[in-house]
């Protein structure tokens, strides 16, 4: 009996954020909810995930989907108990506390819906015909392998954003996403995206889609050009309304519900 | 009969398989490694010379071992007697054959939710007699039997609750276990303590943040040193000759935020000279006074008897995580030197005491402030290694900054308590190399470049040959003496460990945790 109100104290004490009908309750999602949970996450999460959920030492928030957290459950346990082979540490918040973080979140993945103008099955024929992008872009499962998938591109990013990266595709290059050239001895020079890389050796995709590693011993040269994208700008040769239709099919991708 | 009761008195008090004595000699049994850094000077260097630069490419797996957790593993084996024996996350103990890489025993911790900043992990155990003595990440103590992993005893250091851990291999000196706190996120109040070896008693508590009435506890305003932080998570060293202790403190918390402790705040980011019977403090160097960039003093005190400017002189070798190479005198603590070896911007620069001169713009702030190095530092835990044949000290570098934006900092027990939110600096991809300075004058010699910043700590031998490894999961060795590239193995996962060398069996070894592995490999003669 002992033992059984120890183990049941300890559960009370130590597990209280784990306790089965906290961790099933309803989220809360009222304005004074969400800023508390602003609060904690400023203070508790911000210095890995970022202020804005961008991530940094801990993962992106600022996405509809996550992977440790596919449902609110999932990330009320993910934030109790840590996430295991990784940094993401359990926290000692109460029950409340975590969903009102779980509410915070949630909004960090949530853009707020910007007006478009464009007709998206428009877009989605000047996408796949004239603007080419399918080449190098994959949707749903087709497409090309060098630029980002764009299955959920209008979950994860704004109206805004989309319209600057047509135009100017080198202010919104991908943190993760680096064109590199190399020039192997005997002179055959490659232009492609880097998949990975060590002290020892470089693996990319070629802007033709293959994929080819090199030891670096190998390369006569290898230069990163950062900032740099093989995606050409839309300015001029999309017309304004043609771009607001590529826009508004984009802004209708938001991945498998 | 006579004979009888003696070979009975001696099975009931013999020292058993590893006697202080035998750690203070590690040098003469080099085909074993004893303690933490190989030896008490912390030089992380072999004296064995059967691989050596000449057949180095030759290295190839001889077992492997899995780990079933899925943490990082920063375990650095110890090897005696036949028996590898290693921690496992969050605090587990395996003994391996060392002939077939077998487990012959294991001790399994049931672990509750604690609250820790960087991972459940363990660095490794301290032998002494016949006992193996592990830190928990729970915040105890724990010894087992040699022979069979049983336990002996289980001492509590400090409550777990308030995110009190043990994350440190601990250090056997004479009778006694020493071992430091982890938890400085979360505004403990750090100290370091010494255990004995047969009871599990504390001797000595040493609290790194002085309480009322001690000296330096001016240096806190109000009760902030309630949760001073001060941190002692990473092993130590010990001069015998002298009976001190050399270890390093991390920094006071809130991590980030000073103006609820302005002042120096003692013994914050501190290099330790310690008592080892009676945990009393010989001096202190503070690296950083009132840090308000996490920085620490978390590295290995290295021990150097040397020529240093025409003198003899008993020397401490310290490359702090703020990116200078330091020089002290370790009887007296005095400050001798100091040499940036990696980007840093927190300092203006070091003055003639050795007290640095701070950047203001560096200091975190609402708008957000960069820094260099960032909060992981230009060094960290992993070990350096000193190589006495050819005068280097080999120190993985790491080159990243970050920007802090400062934000409050409330405490509530086992919560975080650091003060500020980071973000990468813009553009910038951070990189890492393997360094090796003149031991006695910090100047660059050469260094290997690595592609991302190093977790891994390095063994130097007299084979003329540098270990080390990346987080791209590369293994690799080194010439010592020109840094070139001798050989290198993929190991599939990432390196967070300090690698070891011995023999078996007639044959070199050497042994790296990499991802969940433990890899042992050697030449065939």
């Amino acid at each position: 009996m002992r033992r059984a109100s120890v183990a049941l104290l300890l559960c009370c004490v130590v597990l209280a954020a784990q306790d089965p009908a906290e961790a099933t309750r309803k989220p809360v999602t009222t304005p004074e909810d969400l800023a508390a949970g602003e609060r904690i996450y400023r203070i508790q999460c911000a210095y890995c995930h970022g202020t804005q959920g961008e991530g940094g030492r801990g993962a992106t928030l600022a996405r509809p989907r996550l992977l440790h957290a596919p449902d609110d459950q999932a990330m009320f346990q993910a934030i109790a108990r840590g996430i295991p082979d990784s940094e993401m540490p359990g926290h000692w918040f109460t029950a409340r506390e975590i969903w009102q973080v779980v509410a915070f979140v949630r909004t960090l993945g949530r853009l707020a819906p910007q007006k478009i103008s464009g007709d998206p099955a428009s877009g989605e024929k000047l996408y796949a015909g004239k603007g080419g992008c399918a080449r190098c872009h994959t949707v749903g499962g087709r497409g090309g392998a060098i630029g980002p998938d764009l299955s959920d591109i209008g979950a994860r990013r704004s109206v805004n954003y989309l319209r600057e990266a047509l135009l100017k595709p080198e202010s919104a290059v991908p943190a993760d996403f680096l064109q590199v050239e190399v020039a192997a001895r005997g002179g055959v020079r490659i232009t492609g995206v880097r998949l990975n890389e060590d002290a020892f050796s470089i693996q990319i995709r070629d802007l033709s889609g293959r994929f080819r590693s090199f030891w670096k011993s190998e390369l006569a040269e290898l230069n990163k050009q950062r900032g740099k994208s093989p995606m050409p700008s839309y300015q001029g040769f999309l017309t304004a309304a043609e771009l607001d239709d590529v826009i508004a099919y984009l802004d209708s991708q938001r991945g498998a519900q | 009969m006579r004979t009888l009761w003696l070979a009975v008195a001696l099975a009931t008090h013999a020292p058993g398989q590893v006697p202080y004595e035998r750690i203070l000699k590690s040098a003469a049994q080099p085909e074993n490694w004893l303690t933490y850094s190989g030896n008490y000077q912390a030089h992380r260097y072999s004296t064995l010379d059967q691989i050596t630069r000449a057949n180095v490419h030759q290295l190839k797996v001889a077992w492997m071992y899995q780990i079933r957790a899925h943490h990082k593993v920063e375990t650095s084996p110890l090897v005696f007697d036949g028996i590898m024996y290693i921690s496992e996350p969050p605090s587990d103990v395996t003994a391996l054959d060392l002939r077939t890489g077998r487990p012959i025993w294991s001790y399994r911790r049931s672990m509750p939710a604690v609250p820790v900043c960087c991972g459940q992990v363990n660095r490794g155990v301290a032998a002494l007699d016949d006992q193996l003595f592990v830190g928990t990440l729970d915040a105890h103590l724990v010894a087992l039997d040699l022979k069979t992993g049983r336990v002996r005893w289980d001492a509590k250091v400090a409550d777990y609750k308030s995110a009190n851990s043990i994350t440190l291999a601990p250090l056997a000196v004479k009778d006694k276990i020493i071992v430091g706190i982890a938890g400085a996120e979360y505004g403990i109040r750090g100290f370091l303590d010494a255990y004995d070896a047969r009871t599990g008693k504390r001797v000595w508590r040493f609290w790194t943040v002085p309480g009322p009435g001690e000296p330096g506890h001016e240096t806190w305003p109000g009760d902030s040193w309630k949760t001073g932080g001060a941190p002692t998570w990473v092993t130590g060293s010990y001069d015998a000759e002298s009976n001190l202790l050399y270890w390093g403190t991390g920094n006071p918390g809130p991590d980030f935020s000073g103006d609820g402790r302005k002042g120096d705040n003692l013994y914050s980011d501190c290099l330790l000279a310690l008592d080892a019977d009676t945990g009393k403090l010989r001096w202190h160097f503070q690296f950083i006074p009132h840090d308000v960039n996490d920085i620490d003093a978390n590295e290995i005190p290295v021990l150097v008897d040397a020529m240093f400017r025409g003198q003899p002189r008993k020397l401490v070798l310290f490359a702090n995580r703020n990116g200078f190479y330091y020089i002290l005198d370790r009887l007296r603590g005095e400050f001798l030197y100091a040499k940036q070896f990696a980007t840093q911007t927190w300092a203006k620069g070091i003055d003639g005491k050795g007290r640095p001169i701070p950047n203001p713009a560096s200091a975190p702030s609402p708008e957000g402030s960069p820094v260099y190095p960032d909060d992981d530092g230009a060094a960290n835990w992993y070990s350096p290694s000193y190589s006495p044949q050819t005068g280097l000290f080999y120190q993985n570098a790491r080159e990243q900054g970050a920007i802090y934006y400062l934000t409050e900092a409330p405490y509530e027990p086992g919560k975080r308590f650091t003060g500020a939110s980071r973000r990468p600096i813009p553009g910038e991809e951070p990189w890492g190399a393997l360094r090796a300075l003149d031991a006695m004058t910090g100047e660059r010699k050469w260094e290997f470049r690595l592609q991302t910043p190093p977790w891994s700590g390095v063994l130097s031998t007299a084979g003329g040959v540098v270990f080390s490894g990346d987080m791209q999961g590369n293994f690799f060795a080194l010439d010592a003496v020109d840094g070139k590239l001798l050989w290198r193995l993929q190991t599939g996962g990432g390196i967070w460990a300090n690698p070891i060398t011995y023999m078996s069996e007639g044959k070199q070894y050497v042994a790296i945790a990499a991802g969940s592995a433990i890899i042992v490999l050697s030449v065939d003669q």
